[in-house]
This record gives structure tokens, C-alpha cells and sequence, in this order.
């Protein structure tokens, strides 16, 4: 009956209950839906960097990532290719000569990292052929080798479709040679500190313009069924391939996991500020339920109610009003994330900011259970220790002198 | 047989600057089912002696022994214990749950006993049909008249089975026509339960119908008169 005397309690004052519970509903959806925003945020970064750039894991030669020229091969790499593949949890592997080199056109130029590819077997494992914007993802024949610019270098060179660049590079000669491609597209991602310096050309152009072996390869990206098989198929990789530098995207992009982290830092401050302001709110809300009926608790304690039962029902009090507004506060973060998740949200209007940085500037907010079960817990232990005080108020009155309080 | 003895009770407040003596040796005996008014003039120290005899609040020196037991010298826990089983109270404002009925009121007292849902609620409306009030079971407080609530009041106080009642200006705030019926039918528990009830008040319609009326004067018994 102490539940039901509470509960009835909570709607004595229907217009301060609903003040409480709507401060309580909106700090919650507020604090969700900024950190769904966030998560969203890195998911996608996480995402996008695993499926256009970096693959779940990468094989190279040691040296290769100081010095990320020709010099640096793995060698025999179809029959790598093939062994790696074999492996359970891998989904696709595709290998890349890379190397850097000089872009021009008959206006400027631009430093740029060469990835020779083969256009099929790197649709298995990237998705940049999803972000051509003009041309085509090497699909059209022309007399002059096919080149893939993102849009930021397209600008950068004053180049478009159809467009020369002349891409200077070192032979495996030593030599500096020179070789004449044509824009076939021009692609555009998210992320323009990506999309930059990369161009695409076909492998076998890199090895007629470098005169690099064809049984070697600069790089293999691997692709895997999921990403939470990323580290057990690495060490697995690593003990097979001793020799080799196996990377994990985490190590590939450490940057992309610091994000991660620094968000959840965020969000937890955020969470701490938000429930500190819920608590003062409900503890001044409880204070004046408790000060407003002085005389009636004074007349439970005076007929027989124990200091325990009243502390109990205050706390209940507090924690139902609580409850209210975490069931509403998470209602409205539920159906908002969930639709947002599923259409997205398009900042357009920031969107050379955001993707300046690595972000897309269509956000898909997400949220784990988890993350809605840790809230409600939260919310009910910042309730509970809000009770506190106005509850300790309480059993400090004296029955006597309460009875006869002024209503 | 007797049910409550108060031995040489004194009280003193001392939080103003000049100490006030509520109570300068109050020496009572209560029999069961008396029918008791305490009677006197504000600031005699009525309010207060009924406090020392419902154990809610406790005496600069002297004893309160309530059908044997000392209250003076129990702890809070096992008053507040003590309180829920052997004394049933009526106050001046009526003092109702207002988010609760009329029925939900009375069954309160005997939930904090432990009582069984289905006893309570049986005994409940029983006490609410003696009060007079069969129709405003599910009532809340706030659609009761004065009377009706202080009725309600009074089927609460009796829900626990109590040694004894005791109502602080129980009649204060009803009209003469609520004040007879409410000392109806306290006069009638008092008969058919044996109840005790004991009162303070300056009323002179309560003091007619009492059968013992003890006149406090400056803390003091100045009179304590039996009618026949």
C-alpha cells in the first residue's frame, strides 16, 4: 500500500509533477539523442574508413608504412591472396600497388598516393566505385590510360572528365618516368582529407608507366564478414605471416578508436552534467511535496507509521516521478533515433566543415539497448539518491508540532 | 481497571529565551472506557498532555504508564510501535490521506499492522457503515463534509483495534449538527467496543457529553470531576 500511497502522491500536484517529468523527459531525450548524434557520428566515420579506405585489416611489408614507395613489395601476391582468402571470417581480399607521386595538368599540380588497382576485385573490398559523381568508375575505353580523381583534387587541378594529367612517379629503375592519363571520373566521399590525395589507375598502367614486377603487390586489404572478427583473424594473420606487418584498422587509423573514446568521454560528461541538473530539479520538487504536507506526514508518523516506510515512500515518490519521465524521455529518443537512424539527418549547411573532417554530413544517429537500460539505471540511482534529503527532511519532523502545522 | 497513570508530569519548554512550563505536575489515572474531555483555557496545557499520553512528545520528568507499560522511557522505534497498536488518534483538522478513500484511509492503519488485504478491507467498511457512512467508502476526503471526514477520522482511530482514542479538539472545526452526530457515535463506540476516548477541548457540547471532564489550569489539574 506504500506503493500505491506513493504513486497516488506523485499525482496530488498534477501540474508540478508534470513540470518535473517533462525537465526529466527532454534532459533525457536531449542527452540521448546528442549522444546517438555523436555515436552515429563515429559509426559511420568507422564505417566509411573500414569500406573506402582502409579495409578491416592491411598486409604490407614492415617498411612499407614509413616509406610507401615501390621499393617495398609483398611478393607473389596472387598466391597470398589466395592463401588469405582460405581463412575463415575473411569475406574478400583484393591486393593494390601503391606509391606516391606527382599529379599535374597543364595548370598545376599536386603530390598524390598512386593506388594501382584492379577495378573488379577492388569493388569487392572498397566501395568507392558507389561515390563517382562524373564519368565513370572505368568503364569507358578511350586511347589514353584511365584515371579516378576525387572531386577536392579535380578542383585543386582545374580538371574535369576527359581532362589530361600527367603523373610523375619513380620507375623501379630509380629513374623519375612520366606517364599520360585522361579523367575517366571523379568521385567524392565523405571525408575530402581522403579523398585528396588519392587517385586510381589501373594496375596494369602502374606496372607498364613503373615497370613493376606483376607478381608483386604494394598492399592487401582483406574485408571481413564482420568487424568483431578483426582481432582474432589479425592474430591469426600475424602468427601465419611472421614477416609481415599485419594491421588492424584500429592501428591502421589509431585515430579512428580515439574518437571513439573521446565521444564516450563526452557523452558521460554530458550525462553527469545533465543528471546532476535533473537531481537538483527533483530534490527541489520533493522538498516542497515534503514541505507542503508536513501535517499529513506528521499525522503518518503520529498514528504509527515507522521512520522506514516513510523514508520509503518519499524515495518512492521520487522514483516513480523519475520513472515517468524516463519512460516518456526515452519513448521520444527512441522513436526520434530510430527515424533518424533510418532517414538521416542532412547538415548540409555545414557540410564542407564536417567532411573537412573525416565526417559525412548525413548523420544517422545511433543508439544501442544498452545505452537506453544504463539510462534508466542511472536515472533511477540519481532518483534515489535525490530522495535523500527531502526524505531525511521528512523524519526530522516532530509528529507533535507537525499535527498542527498551518496547511 | 485502570488504563493510562501519569505520575507527577512536568514539561518545560526551554527553546524561547524565557522557559515556558507547559505541564507543572500532572498526576492522572485513566480507567478503561472513560469517556474523558480535558478541558481548559488556550495555552493550559491540554494540547500538550495529550501529546505526553499518545507518546508524541515526551516529559521534562515525571512517567506516562500505558496499561503498564512505561512510554517515557521507550525508544522512538518501539513508540512509534507502540503508537500503531495501542493508541488511535482523531485530530483537530481531520488529518485524512486526501489522495486516498474514505475505505483506503481506514485500511491504511491496519496495512502498517500487517493486516491481510481482505481483512482490512472487510473491517474497514464496517467501521465505515458504524460511522455512518456506507455510501462514501470509495469517497476521497475532498468530496466528504467536515463531519463526514472527521467521522472517517474516527473509523481510522478505531481500525486498529486501540486501548484507547484520544481527539484533540475533535469538534473544533464542525457545525453543531456534525458535532452531535460525531459525539453520537463516539458515545456508541465507547459503549459497544468499550473504547476509551479521551479529548481536549474547550467545546462546551463535548464537555455536556462527557462523563469525566478533567480542567487543566496553568499546567496543573484544577479539577477533576466524574458525572454520574
Amino acid at each position: 500500500m506504500i506503493w500505491f500511497v506513493a504513486w497516488r502522491n506523485v499525482w496530488r500536484n498534477k501540474l508540478r509533477s508534470l513540470v518535473v517529468i517533462l525537465a526529466v523527459a527532454l534532459g533525457l531525450f536531449g542527452t540521448l539523442f546528442m549522444i546517438a548524434l555523436s555515436n552515429g557520428m563515429v559509426e559511420q566515420k568507422i564505417d566509411a574508413s573500414i569500406n573506402n579506405e582502409i579495409s578491416h585489416i592491411q598486409i604490407h611489408q614492415p617498411e612499407f608504412m614509413q616509406d610507401q614507395s615501390l621499393a617495398f613489395s609483398l611478393d607473389s601476391a596472387n598466391q597470398l591472396e589466395a592463401e588469405i582468402s582460405a581463412v575463415p571470417g575473411i569475406k574478400t581480399v583484393c591486393s593494390r600497388i601503391k606509391a606516391m607521386a606527382m599529379a599535374s595538368t597543364a595548370v598545376t599540380g599536386a603530390g598524390v598516393m598512386v593506388n594501382g588497382i584492379d577495378p573488379e576485385k577492388e569493388k569487392t573490398v572498397t566501395e568507392i566505385y558507389k561515390f563517382i559523381i562524373e564519368g565513370d568508375y572505368f568503364e569507358s575505353a578511350g586511347k589514353s590510360a584511365p584515371i579516378l580523381i576525387s572531386k577536392k583534387l579535380a578542383t585543386k587541378l582545374k580538371a574535369k572528365i576527359g581532362s589530361k594529367i600527367v603523373i610523375t612517379i619513380q620507375h623501379t629503375s630509380g629513374e623519375l618516368v612520366y606517364g599520360l592519363f585522361r579523367v575517366s571520373g571523379i568521385y567524392k566521399t565523405a571525408n575530402t582529407v581522403y579523398d585528396e590525395p588519392n587517385i586510381f589507375v589501373k594496375k596494369t598502367d602502374l606496372i607498364a608507366l613503373t615497370g613493376y614486377d606483376s607478381s608483386k603487390a604494394s598492399e592487401i586489404a582483406i574485408l571481413l564478414d564482420n568487424v568483431e572478427q578483426t582481432d582474432p583473424v589479425t592474430d591469426k594473420l600475424k602468427t601465419r605471416y611472421p614477416a609481415l606487418s599485419v594491421l588492424p584498422w584500429k592501428e591502421l587509423e589509431p585515430i579512428l578508436l580515439a574518437l571513439g573514446s573521446m565521444i564516450d568521454q563526452m557523452s558521460y560528461f554530458l550525462l553527469i552534467i545533465i543528471l546532476f541538473a535533473m537531481a537538483f530539479g527533483i530534490i527541489n520538487t520533493m522538498m516542497m511535496a515534503v514541505l507542503e504536507r508536513t501535517r499529513e506526514l506528521g499525522m503518518l508518523m503520529a498514528v504509527g507509521m515507522n521512520k522506514r516506510k516513510v523514508f520509503l515512500m518519499i524515495m518512492l515518490e521520487t522514483i516513480f516521478l523519475a520513472l515517468v519521465g524516463t519512460f516518456f524521455g526515452i519513448l521520444i529518443s527512441a522513436v526520434t533515433i530510430h527515424y533518424t537512424g533510418l532517414y538521416g539527418i542532412n547538415f548540409a549547411a555545414w557540410a564542407e566543415g564536417y567532411e573537412s573532417w573525416g565526417f559525412s554530413a548525413f548523420v544517422y544517429p545511433s543508439l544501442y539497448l544498452g545505452f537506453y537500460i544504463g539510462m534508466t539505471v542511472l536515472v533511477i540511482i540519481t532518483a534515489i539518491i535525490s530522495s535523500i534529503y527531502p526524505a531525511k527532511k521528512a523524519l526530522r519532523f516532530n509528529p507533535a508540532a507537525a499535527i498542527r502545522e498551518d496547511a | 481497571m485502570s488504563i493510562i497513570t501519569t505520575t507527577d508530569l512536568h514539561k518545560v519548554y526551554s527553546e524561547t529565551k524565557i522557559p515556558v512550563r507547559a505541564l507543572n505536575g500532572i498526576s492522572i489515572l485513566i480507567n478503561e472506557a472513560e469517556f474523558t474531555a480535558i478541558v481548559g483555557p488556550s495555552g493550559s496545557g491540554k494540547t500538550t498532555l495529550l501529546n505526553m499520553l499518545g507518546g508524541l512528545d515526551t516529559p521534562t520528568s515525571g512517567e506516562v504508564h500505558i496499561n503498564g507499560t512505561n512510554i517515557t522511557g521507550l525508544p522512538s522505534r518501539r513508540l512509534i510501535d507502540f503508537r500503531l497498536h495501542n493508541i488511535g488518534f482523531v485530530f483537530q483538522s481531520f488529518n485524512l490521506i486526501p489522495v486516498l478513500t474514505a475505505r483506503e484511509n481506514v485500511e491504511f492503519i491496519l496495512q502498517l499492522q500487517g493486516v491481510g488485504k481482505n481483512e482490512r478491507q472487510k473491517r474497514a467498511i464496517e467501521l465505515l457503515e458504524a460511522v455512518g457512512l456506507p455510501d462514501k467508502i470509495d469517497n476521497r476526503p475532498g468530496d466528504l463534509s467536515g463531519g463526514q471526514q472527521q467521522r472517517v477520522s474516527v473509523a481510522r482511530a478505531l481500525a486498529s483495534k486501540p486501548r484507547f482514542i484520544l481527539a484533540d479538539e475533535p469538534t473544533a472545526n464542525l457545525d453543531s449538527k456534525s458535532t452531535a452526530e460525531l459525539l453520537d457515535i463516539m458515545m456508541k463506540m465507547n459503549d459497544q467496543y468499550k473504547t476509551t476516548f479521551i479529548f481536549s477541548t474547550h467545546d462546551s457540547r463535548v464537555m455536556e457529553r462527557a462523563r469525566r471532564i478533567i480542567t487543566i489550569e496553568d499546567g496543573k489539574v484544577a479539577n477533576d470531576e466524574m458525572k454520574s
